[in-house]
């Protein structure tokens, strides 16, 4: 921390037109400010942010030479980025501004009480300006980007991601696991609701993704790892053997003839038999043979066993001595389109999925479908058929809580289509409720009713085989009759809903991703960052961030190529210095931070620790893990949140003063949207806003109590919506601890609270805090002596660690 | 003619009791008929404990008490495994029961039963009815 002894620091009051300075006595906020040391100019001024009160504070930042500006209007969320700039073009750094919050955290919560409001305006002035003045002059980190860019899986959403950022100029690796490109879609019959045939107009795509120069194609290729960051990852790709050269492959098929080994088709879904070595499917691209390894009889029982295809290749292109080979590349951004799997049926016994003949899964029927088009009947689908809705959908009993997305519109599309091949058909969809919600759906919908297609609503219960005519018995609730209902089928099919899959888990392990409460990956903000995740350079395509359909898929993979494109265009990435960092001179080298670190940010160098600044997130949860004060970070240090918090207390007067802790994410910004809806509540509160809530150490908590607070909040984002991973975990771990510590002192625990908020909790907020406030009445002052001895010996307390 | 059930505060009253009582959130149903279609005793229900559900969400008290249903009940807990929403309806009927046998009326006096069809009746039989049907 360079701390100038003497220093000028610009003061500037809003009136927000009256916003502020109709509650809060403006002129006096400005006086008690000029009071302050350092402070040379202390002025109110009607609307700050208006050209000319910008003007104001570029013309005396330059003239009178100012060092830390600090403006005293609305949230820091809402105008601080203009002021910022404004210091920008003063040249000044922009982080010598601090921004006192009196609109939405006094004039508006507090309109009803103008003294209070005024004497909390004139304590949160007096905080920013005490945190500017040990506020450094940081400057914006800069960073070199490249134009490579990984796509992780090729499904659709990873052909159009990779396709559109060849297409402007950026060198893309295309890695996918399987042999072939194309993903599920490739399995698919038709599409709804339009009903154009899914191959027809996926395969123009891959072989487009197979051509394209700026594309390099590495098929049955799987991640091993990934590290770096941002403009320097490293990866690790390893290259499955298929046994055959794709470069002396002509396909002529003659291995295949010639190959003794039939297995069941996993592109088919088991319903065909295929050879050992053999094609992925009829378009694949590349369009190359390959061995699947353990069904091979040479493969398995190696010496001179069968190698037919070895005999009759023409060309020489199958070898089976060959073994998984590794590479390593370098990339600067990375979109993750790693998919989905279908849920397998088997985990609900009770619908016979996999022993009943006539029980089959939605993906089972597209194949069927796609077949019959080709005039090959893989199964015959009988005159009755049901579609049973939800498997593996909406239901808590396994773990799948969520809306599939797409089950009823794919359920709808096969019973139209198997109904238009035969409209003697008696087709039934038994579905909870249908969700047509996209384009066109609800008339595609209505399409399949005029069809004549029968939908129950009502869930299937469980599906028995009639022992004598090998149907399936299919009973339900007719729920909008009060009836129950049963028949005999020929076909039942299964709309399975959809899953994470493994690459999903292992990419999600090899960037530390956050995942969702539904298991797919979290994005950076669900409305404003969908394509986004807070690994920088890191951007989600498709099923890997939740399920939907396959327009959705294409839109958000377009999304992500752009996001992609407009980082890597500008060939430099500046982010805000928010990160931790050592203090060397105190660092004793004992590694109690480096697992603290959700992010592996924090590397051992020299016998000292060290944090990445690029792949630390600034969440601060590693501060209270050093015995030695060691860890402090920029833009939040602990020397700006202790004199924030000394100086949030210190004037308290007669009254309780409560204070809280909001994380800069969730909490702070739904106190603003507390003021912003004018909801009164206590106006001896004072907040003090940190990067998360992880970030609060205890000695912080015991040292705002040592200063004067009577109660304390710690509100932090619940666990599935922070987008720091260990944050509320370490908070518990922090609250705990400090707990301990008050009961050991004899403070009454009901006077520190943490309680987990979304930004909509406004009522909560307003209840909580009033709450610990009439607690802190009822239970009087803590006295002195108490508050001395809650931060005596503090390191040997928090630490097992004895005060040297 | 239909039916108009009325919405009424004891109807919401009646939802908490029951609601209380199962320790259940009776209102998270959403009537996917499951707990119908795998209900072994279906059959001898006037009412199928999906519409017990959503009447009790009505609030439909006396529809609900005066059905036989939450007497068929056998608490086999088909419905409670296959609930999408993990309801236990097993508890909600016990709640139910409860909430009859809690107004302790005697349906039943040992003292009206004539004395040679005491003697014909199994003794478990006239304890399980003074059980069930007694206060």
């Amino acid at each position: 921390m360079v701390e100038k002894k003497s220093q000028k620091i610009g003061v500037y009051v809003c009136h927000c037109g009256g916003n502020i300075s109709e509650v809060i006595d403006v002129k006096k906020v400005a006086a008690e400010a000029k009071k302050i040391s350092d402070v040379i100019i202390s002025v109110d001024f009607p609307h700050m942010c208006s050209e000319l009160g910008q003007q104001m504070v570029i013309n005396d930042a330059k003239e009178k030479g100012l060092d830390k500006v600090v403006i005293a209007a609305c949230s820091p969320q809402f105008q601080g980025p203009t002021f910022a700039k404004d210091l920008e073009k003063a040249g000044l750094s922009p982080y010598v501004l601090e921004m006192a919050n009196i609109r939405e955290q006094a004039a508006w919560p507090h309109y009803d009480n103008h003294e209070k409001a005024t004497e909390k305006a004139i304590d949160l002035t007096k905080m920013a300006i005490e945190k500017a003045r040990k506020d450094d002059p940081l400057e914006k980190g800069e960073l070199k980007i490249g134009n490579r860019v990984l796509v992780v899986g090729a499904g659709i959403a990873g052909i159009q991601s990779a396709l559109d950022l060849a297409d402007a100029g950026f060198k893309v690796t295309l890695v996918e696991k399987d042999p072939s490109i194309g993903g599920k879609m490739a399995q698919l019959s038709r599409t709804f609701p339009t009903e154009d045939c899914a191959t027809c107009i996926l395969s123009p795509k891959m072989a487009a993704a197979g051509d394209h120069p700026n594309i390099d194609l590495k098929t049955y290729a799987e991640l091993q790892d990934i590290s770096g960051f941002l403009g320097n990852f490293s990866v690790k790709i390893k290259h499955k053997p298929k046994y055959v050269y794709e470069e002396k492959c002509v396909s002529c098929g003659l291995c295949e003839e010639k190959c003794p080994v039939n297995i069941t088709s996993t592109f088919d879904e088991g319903l065909s038999k295929t050879k050992s070595i053999h094609l992925p499917f009829d378009y694949a691209v590349p369009y190359k043979y390959y061995i699947e390894a353990d069904s091979c009889l040479r493969l398995i029982h190696g010496g001179d066993t069968c190698g037919l295809c070895q005999k009759v290749c023409p060309k020489d292109a199958i070898d089976f001595n060959m073994v998984d080979t590794y590479e390593e590349i370098k990339v600067d951004t990375i979109i993750v389109a790693t998919g989905f799997d279908i849920f397998d049926a088997k985990e609900k016994p009770e619908y016979g999925f996999g022993k009943l003949k006539g029980v089959i899964n939605g993906m089972q029927m597209e194949r069927i479908i796609v077949k019959i088009a080709e005039g090959v009947i893989l199964k015959e689908l009988g005159k009755k058929i049901a579609f049973i809705q939800c498997i593996g959908s909406r239901d808590k009993q396994i773990g799948r809580p969520y809306c599939s997305r797409v089950c009823c519109m794919y359920a709808i599309k096969q019973a139209n289509l198997i109904k238009k091949m035969d409209p003697t058909r008696d087709v039934y969809i038994f579905y909870i409720d249908i969700r047509a919600f996209g384009k066109g759906y609800e008339e595609y919908y209505n399409t399949a009713q005029e069809n004549g297609v029968k939908f129950i609503r009502g869930k299937v219960s469980e599906l028995i085989e009639d022992p004598d005519t090998g149907k399936v018995i299919v009973k339900a609730e007719d729920t909008l009759n009060r009836q129950m209902i049963e028949g005999e089928f020929d076909t039942v099919s299964l709309s399975v809903g959809v899953g994470p899959n493994e690459g999903t888990q292992s990419i999600v392990e090899m960037l530390k991703l956050a995942k969702s409460a539904d298991g797919f990956i979290q994005e950076a903000h669900p409305k404003f960052k969908p394509v986004d995740t807070l690994i920088p350079g890191v951007f989600l395509a498709g099923m890997a961030q939740g399920p939907k359909d396959i327009p959705d898929t294409v839109s958000q993979a377009s999304g992500a190529a752009a996001r992609a494109i407009a980082l890597m265009n500008q060939g430099k990435y500046y982010y805000d210095p928010l990160f931790a960092f050592i203090e060397k001179d105190k660092c004793n080298g004992c590694e109690l931070c480096i697992p603290s670190c959700p992010y592996d940010a924090i590397s051992m160098r020299d016998g000292k620790a060290e944090v990445n600044h690029v792949i630390c997130k600034g969440c601060g949860v590693c501060i209270s893990y050093c015995p030695e004060n060691a860890i402090d970070m920029n833009l939040y240090s602990n020397e700006q949140l202790l004199v924030e918090v000394k100086n949030a207390v210190a004037d308290k007067g007669d009254e309780p003063r409560i204070l809280i802790f909001a994380d800069d994410m969730t909490s702070y910004r739904m106190i603003d949207s507390v003021g912003t809806a004018k909801m009164s509540y206590t106006a001896n509160s004072r907040v003090i806003r940190t990067p998360a809530s992880g970030r609060v150490t205890p000695e912080l908590i015991l040292r705002a109590f040592y200063y004067g607070a009577d109660a304390i909040l710690i509100a932090e984002p619940e666990e599935i919506s922070s987008p720091y991973k260990t944050s509320f975990k370490e908070m518990m771990k922090n609250y705990n601890k400090t707990l301990s510590i008050m009961k050991e002192v004899g403070i009454e625990e009901e006077r520190l609270l943490a309680l987990p908020f979304v930004t909509v909790m406004l009522v909560k907020f307003v209840n909580t805090v009033n709450g610990l406030n009439n607690l802190a009445n009822k239970l009087g002052p803590i006295p002195k002596d108490k508050r001395e001895k809650l931060v005596e010996n503090l390191k040997e307390r928090l630490f097992g660690v004895r005060n040297e | 003619m239909s039916k108009i059930v009325k919405i009424t505060k004891e109807a919401a009253e009646f939802l908490n009791k029951i609601e209380e009582l199962s320790g259940e959130k009776i209102t998270s149903c959403i009537q996917c008929g499951i707990c119908s279609s795998s209900c072994p005793m279906v059959n001898e229900m006037d009412l199928m404990p999906s519409q017990i559900m959503s009447m009790t969400i009505l609030g439909q008290k006396e529809e609900i008490l005066e059905s036989k249903s939450i007497w068929i009940c056998a608490s086999c807990f088909n419905c409670k495994v296959r609930c999408p929403r993990e309801l236990d309806l097993a508890k909600v009927a016990e709640a139910l029961r409860q909430v009859v046998l809690r107004t302790a009326t005697d349906k039943i006096n040992i003292n009206d039963i004539p004395e040679d069809e005491i003697m014909e009746l199994p003794q478990i039989a006239i304890v399980a009815a003074c059980r069930r049907l007694t206060n």
